[in-house]
């Protein structure tokens, strides 16, 4: 399948390239970690005029009285990136910002990630990977524009000058508007000049999204509000077991529910077999599911436990595992037996769903020659090319019309297009059954959390030596996870020697700790996957508390041991927990009785988010639960687009991180079931949980931006921990937080 | 027989089982998709509607024991001061990140300030606890709530 992409896109003398970049941003991995060489080879290669930073009639529309389109090559699940790459381009396009709006690309060609090759939403690489792009694609249609004006005036094109959309010079001026269809006749130039970071006018200005007035009012839609004529819902009924298989039904019964149209088998993801009930609305098709009979066969289907799972991997820590590739996992243990204070430490990660508020829901219009498809697709190359193989239709049949999602956190971007496949075969089921419509597949919240993915279950080990001043000697770590890519298309690439890479991302940097890293990938039959911030939500956990204890166990203040400990190119750790400690007034300020500091810092996605955090115990013994006071973070994304979108994501990842610390704040299995079923036992923070003060500080830099996506998630609950630890609550080991 | 709904200051005619939510009645068979389906047991707040002035999970809450009640749903409410208010203040704070469970929050908002003009930080808290947001938008709704309340003070 990857192969016809990469082929459909002309970029096959760099297959390698593009197949590792690709996996890269899909994970979310800093690959410069052990694949430099590729790396250094530059974007894929593709025919003159293809390359989609040289496309601008493909992301730049305006219309006569000015409006200004501007394509967003992303899907956006509110991480802001249609109004951030905006901003980029109307920056050197000299846009009329008022003007601006934005819409999404879908799977053809020009929305290519200009370094990944496809069209991918991940891995916090939006603004990296296209801020260059989008400033080019703005220049270019200037450029046009200005020729365009210089044509039509006969003033030389150096005369004339484009701001706020207008276009003036040799005393006559238009609105881009105006210019715009003469615009698209002139060449696309080859080369244009940008603008220095000191001219920037839009860009690092505090700006709203395009769509904030659409997203307060109603009116933005998202896939689950796509109506076609003619439109049918189905629901499906998914096995209990994952890979489950239907032994019989009966569906006499759904079939007499009123608006009920067809009950269908489905194919479901990792050979599994379901039922979908179509019907004139929602709820009638759950009406219609609620009165199938149902006789699943679970027989030889593997169950996964989540205890039984934990005591298995406790005990396949004991030993090491498969070490990982990198040199810096290799350092000798040789000094650990004689080292003069030693830390043993075992951590516990539950399954985490991603519980984004939008179910999944996807909607198939099947025509005899040609598919079109409404939803919030992550990677829309990806998923048209599943649907094209799965139809028997060619690549350019199949049209991925991209919806703003309602929420995603890695969700919507599964390797194998699983919820789009299930989708397209309902509609293939009642094409077949001589029944076609428009259908819209919804999941419930109920088969949301039920029915995978998951950020898989992880526990560390950690055996550490150091001496009296802190000075870590050795450092023996072992990893047990299921692999998030084995079995994918991505494994031959990013499962080096046996090692997913995103498993043991955010592992050691930036210290310069003599490490040995090995990791264990059982076999599970549970579906897992990324879920904001990936490896980093649990190795962030581990690497910040563990530093955090061998500080207080050495007399040392958790500040200072970590800015003494951070190897010598960490200069954006030292800045972003600076600026936290100035800020939060750590060291210089008294807190109230019963609240106590926290600090943790970590990089992921190669942006950096310190935070100072200020907590409290309440309750007594058992029933101590954390109050979260402050969080202040210090945040190094080199330049910063848009410091308001930026705010936004630190807040929000406090919250979705908070999450993970909460009393039920964990996806847990039993005898093979998913016991949670809905948000009143799958805990997500809420307003009353949420600190009374969250500040957010960005570290200036005129650098070329890294994305803020996820990693505002992987150092607040380490932070955390870290105060719960000073309040006498204990080194907490396992999340969600447990108090003995 | 077709139930009757009073729905953003028209009676609507719908043909639905009386057992049907009215968050599905809204969407599907009237078309007022601003109302959005999170949950389906009142445990996100992403359907709120006003039901006679009171926040209300239009998820849970059946076709049949709507007779004679009026509804509002986000697609009405700019017509109402209140509603307006929030509105702007929204979008002035820039709360939303997808915006998904944004139609709620502002239902549960405007619920608020229409009963407390001038609500505490523990009264927004406890008013707008039943509202989710996976996003984390959390201090924004705060802000723009007291702002909203300053307005229209």
């Amino acid at each position: 399948m990857l192969k016809q992409l990469l082929l459909q896109h002309g970029a096959a003398p760099s297959r390698r390239h593009f197949l590792v970049t690709s996996v890269a941003g899909l994970s979310g991995l800093a690959l410069a970690s052990f694949a430099p060489a590729a790396l250094g080879q530059g974007a894929p290669r593709l025919p003159p005029g293809q390359n989609p930073t040289e496309r601008p009639e493909a992301f730049v529309h305006i219309a006569p009285d000015g409006a200004t389109t501007i394509w967003c090559n992303r899907m956006d699940m509110g991480q802001g990136i249609e109004t951030g790459l905006a901003m980029i381009c109307a920056e050197e396009l000299e846009a009329d910002w008022a003007r601006v709006r934005t819409r999404f690309g879908d799977q053809r060609g020009a929305y290519v990630d200009p370094s990944m090759g496809m069209h991918l939403t991940g891995g916090s690489n939006s603004v990296k990977n296209s801020y260059r792009q989008y400033r080019e694609l703005g220049a270019r249609m200037k450029a046009m524009l200005l020729a365009a004006a210089s044509q039509a005036w006969g003033v030389p094109a150096a005369q004339l000058t484009a701001k706020q959309g207008q276009v003036s010079g040799g005393g006559r001026s238009a609105g881009y508007g105006e210019l715009f269809e003469a615009a698209l006749r002139q060449p696309v130039p080859e080369s244009v000049a940008l603008k220095t970071v000191a001219q920037f006018q839009r860009i690092g200005k505090p700006t709203g999204l395009t769509v904030s007035a659409d997203k307060s009012s109603g009116r933005q839609t998202y896939g689950m509000d796509i109506r076609l004529p003619g439109q049918l819902t189905a629901v499906i009924v998914r096995p209990p077991v994952f890979n489950g298989r239907l032994r019989s039904h009966d569906a006499s019964a759904a079939l007499q529910v009123k608006g009920v149209r067809g009950v269908y088998p489905v194919r479901l993801d990792r050979g599994g077999q379901g039922l979908a009930v179509v019907a004139s609305g929602y709820w009638q098709a759950k009406l219609g599911r609620d009165a199938l009979k149902l006789e699943w066969d679970l027989d030889g289907v593997p169950r996964a436990d989540s205890e039984r799972l934990n005591a298995q991997y406790l005990e396949l820590v004991q030993q090491p595992g498969k070490p990982a590739p990198q040199p810096h996992f290799k350092a000798d243990l040789a000094p650990l037996a004689q080292a003069p204070k030693k830390l043993l430490a075992e951590y516990r990660f539950p399954y985490l769903n991603h519980a984004q508020i939008e179910p999944l829901a996807v909607t198939v219009d099947l025509q005899a020659e040609r598919a079109d498809l409404y939803y919030a697709s992550q990677m829309p190359g990806v998923d048209a090319m599943a649907v094209a193989q799965l139809a028997g239709l060619r690549p350019e049949q199949v049209q991925i019309h991209v919806q703003m999602a309602g929420g995603g956190f890695g969700r919507r971007a599964t390797p194998t297009a699983e919820y789009v496949r299930e989708a397209l075969d309902v509609a293939l089921q009642m094409r077949a059954a001589g029944a076609p419509a428009p259908v819209q597949v919804i999941w419930s919240r109920e088969d949301d959390l039920k029915s995978g993915y998951y950020r898989p279950l992880t526990v560390h080990r950690a055996e550490i030596g150091f001496d009296a001043q802190g000075r870590i000697l050795a450092w023996d770590h072992r990893i047990a996870s299921q692999s998030i890519l084995a079995g994918s298309p991505f494994e031959a690439f990013m499962v080096q020697q046996g090692v997913d890479m995103t498993t043991t991302e955010g592992m050691r940097e930036p210290y310069a700790i003599p490490m040995q890293l090995s990791v264990h990938h059982p076999q599970v039959n549970v579906p897992v996957l990324w879920w904001r911030a990936v490896g980093s939500t649990h190795t962030a956990y581990v690497m910040e508390t563990l530093i955090d204890e061998i500080a207080e166990a050495t007399g040392q203040d958790p500040v200072a041991y970590r800015m003494q400990l951070f190897g010598r190119e960490a200069t954006r750790h030292r800045a972003a927990l600076q600026l936290a400690v100035e800020r939060s007034g750590y060291g210089r300020r008294k807190l109230k009785s019963g609240q106590a500091w926290g600090v943790a810092v970590h990089e992921s996605f190669q942006s950096v988010v310190a935070y100072v955090v200020v907590a409290r115990l309440q309750g007594k013994g058992k029933q101590r639960l954390v109050q979260l006071d402050e969080v202040h973070a210090g945040v190094h994304c080199n330049l910063c687009i848009n410091p308001l979108s930026v705010e936004a994501q630190v807040q929000g990842a406090v919250a979705m991180a908070l999450s993970t610390t909460l009393p039920g704040g964990a996806i847990t299995l039993k005898d093979g079931v998913v016991q949670q079923s809905n948000y009143h036992d799958y805990r997500v923070a809420r307003l009353p949980d949420y600190p009374r003060r969250v500040a957010v500080h960005i570290v200036p830099s005129t650098e070329a931006p890294t994305g803020m996506g996820e990693p505002g998630l992987p150092p607040l609950a380490p932070a955390l921990a870290n105060a719960v630890a000073r309040l006498g609550g204990g080194r907490q080991r396992a999340l969600p937080f447990v108090f003995g | 027989m077709p139930a009757l709904l009073h729905v953003n200051g028209r009676v609507r005619a719908v043909e639905v089982d009386p057992g049907t939510p009215l968050l599905w009645a809204l969407r599907d068979e009237l078309g007022l998709t601003g109302t959005k389906f999170g949950c389906g047991m009142a445990q996100c707040g992403a359907c709120t509607v006003h039901v006679d002035g009171v926040a209300t999970r239009s998820c849970v809450r059946p076709v049949s024991t709507l007779a004679g009640s009026k509804v509002l749903t986000i697609e009405a409410i700019a017509d109402d001061r209140v509603g307006q208010a929030v509105q702007q203040a929204w979008v002035r704070h820039d709360v939303a990140q997808c915006g998904y469970c944004q139609s709620g929050q502002i239902m549960s908002a405007v619920a608020l300030l229409k009963q407390q003009r001038k609500p505490s930080d523990a009264q927004i808290d406890a008013a707008m606890a039943g509202n989710l947001c996976r996003c984390g938008s959390y201090p924004r709704i705060r802000a723009a709530v007291h702002d909203a309340a300053r307005a229209l003070a």
